[in-house]
């Protein structure tokens, strides 16, 4: 489990501070999907940033518990998978060598069985070809495919996207959705998914939070009937559907009357 | 290896190309300093008899010390200016001002400093190619994608990975290109540099030449050093295909 408790972030330049999470609190059950909804600039990507070590906390706490033991949520303790935005496969290395660096950076043996993890996880995604070439050889879907590979072969303790699937094609993005979805549901690690579109929040989320423009206030949050089923054809879903595109509407501060 | 052919093809057309208008110039001008490009080679077999080996080596190991002072000042300093904006913001002036210099217009004040030898020599060859390598290696640094970082540091990396395994092979294209055009400078300012307290080097020999009015060897020298010149600009690519595959296809 991830606890977010009272987490603080600010952006410093030299002139000015501003702050773009405020007491922020969470909790992330083990094997969880939590997908995080909001509009442009309300935090949740700095959130990302911060459970991935990459932006430190002003103030607050972020834990990883695990069988009682509760332990400051870090890089080098805990297996921080990450699958950002354009996907972050390193140019320089192969397919291969992007998915033996984490390994390597980690210190862990590559012995018979992660290659046995590596064959199956790429075989699964239907990877295995690319194995040998460069990121700017594959194609968007076949790039985010790879990324999601690299993730789910460190066996992360926790997996963080970030609106990792909002580059592709509608048709390449639902092909890459059920492909991570029918991996995760082998792994099942704790998840946090930052996305803009409601459709990705329902498939993919078993809870939804919907954060809003008051730096990084949760307005809204839904354990989700619909996690891992596609359109259904429900008065139900709709409804859930209509409700979170009501709640991502930005903040009316001063109304009048 | 499709690409250092077709410089081949590229060089033996240009090559044949020069060859020609400088027949043709020779008969038409008909005086001694165009000689008959037939004569020069002919000749060729002089650049066995007077050491030329030697005097490419010369030329070499002052353009080669160089090269590697310039990447071990070089690369740090745009490093350092890429991720410290406190460095940046007091080196990039000095850069940006001494960048336009013409580098030979500080000769006499090398030569005061470092001396006739090859201290003064190697200094304009380092001044030459380090801005190019600061510059370029800056710019590469702020090019990588953050999200990179963001993957590398999420799995714990410390500094050393992250400039072992990003920074490093990130500036290596372009670095590698600020080179090569830097090594066709540092050739060309032999012609300078090597007129001075030197008996060798590409440059000297034909300096030597000219001063003997003996324009086959003169031109003999300037036919070698145009074969090296374009020999480090093929070693350069042939360096660049091989380590920087990922950026080539």
């Amino acid at each position: 489990m991830v606890l977010v408790e009272n987490v603080s972030i600010t952006y410093k330049s030299i002139n000015e501070k501003t702050q773009v999470i405020n007491n922020l609190s969470l909790k992330i059950e083990k094997g969880e999907t939590l997908v995080i909804l909001g509009p442009s600039g309300c935090g949740k990507s700095t959130l990302i940033n911060a459970l991935a070590k990459t932006k430190t906390i002003e103030s607050g706490r972020i834990d990883y518990i695990q069988d009682g033991d509760r332990k400051a949520l870090s890089s080098k303790v805990h297996k921080i998978g990450i699958i950002p935005q354009n996907c972050g496969l390193l140019p320089w290395k192969t397919v291969m060598e992007n998915y033996l660096l984490p390994l390597k950076i980690r210190h862990e043996e590559i012995n018979n069985e992660t290659n046995k993890r590596i064959e199956e996880i790429c075989k699964s995604l239907d990877i295995i070809p690319l194995l040998h070439r460069y990121p700017r050889e594959l194609s968007g879907g076949q790039v985010q495919r790879a990324a999601i590979a690299r993730a789910f072969i460190l066996e992360p303790d926790l997996l963080l996207m970030d609106e990792p699937f909002s580059s592709l094609d509608e048709i390449t993005r639902e092909e890459a959705q059920s492909l991570f979805l029918k991996i995760w549901e082998n792994y099942k690690p704790t998840t946090i998914l930052v996305t803009h579109s409601i459709d990705e929040a329902l498939y993919l989320g078993s809870r939804i939070l919907v954060m809003g423009t008051n730096m990084g206030n949760i307005k809204y949050q839904i354990k989700n009937p619909y996690f891992g089923k596609l359109f259904p054809d429900e008065v139900e879903y709709l409804s859930i559907k209509r409700t979170l595109r009501d709640k991502l509407k930005p903040d009316v501060k001063n109304k009048v009357i | 290896m499709r690409k250092l052919i077709k410089q081949w093809e590229i060089f033996i057309q240009g090559f044949l190309l020069i060859n020609a208008i400088w027949l043709i110039s020779s008969i038409i001008l008909n005086i001694n300093v165009v000689p008959n490009p037939i004569d020069v080679y002919k000749n060729l077999n002089n650049l066995f008899t007077n050491d030329v080996f030697l005097h490419v080596f010369y030329s070499l190991k002052r353009i080669a010390i160089g090269l590697i002072l310039s990447l071990l000042i070089g690369v740090p300093i745009g490093i350092g200016m890429a991720y410290s904006k406190v460095a940046n913001r007091i080196l990039f002036p000095l850069i940006y001002f001494s960048y336009p210099i013409p580098k030979t217009a500080l000769l006499p004040i090398a030569m005061v400093l470092f001396g006739m030898r090859d201290g003064s020599k190697i200094l304009i060859m380092f001044l030459i190619i380090v801005f190019q390598v600061i510059i370029s290696v800056r710019d590469s640094v702020n090019n990588i994608d953050s999200t990179v970082y963001q993957v590398i540091k999420s799995v714990g990396a410390n500094k050393l990975q992250i400039l072992w395994n990003v920074t490093l092979p990130a500036i290596l294209p372009q670095l590698l290109t600020s080179i090569r055009v830097s090594l066709g400078t540092a050739v060309a300012i032999l012609f300078f540099v090597e007129g001075y307290g030197t008996k060798f080097g590409m440059g000297y020999y034909i300096i030597d030449a000219w001063s003997r009015i003996n324009y086959i060897d003169m031109y003999i020298g300037i036919i070698l050093i145009s074969i090296v010149g374009f020999l480090l600009f093929n070693l350069i690519d042939f360096i660049s295909e091989k380590m920087c595959r990922w950026s080539n296809k």
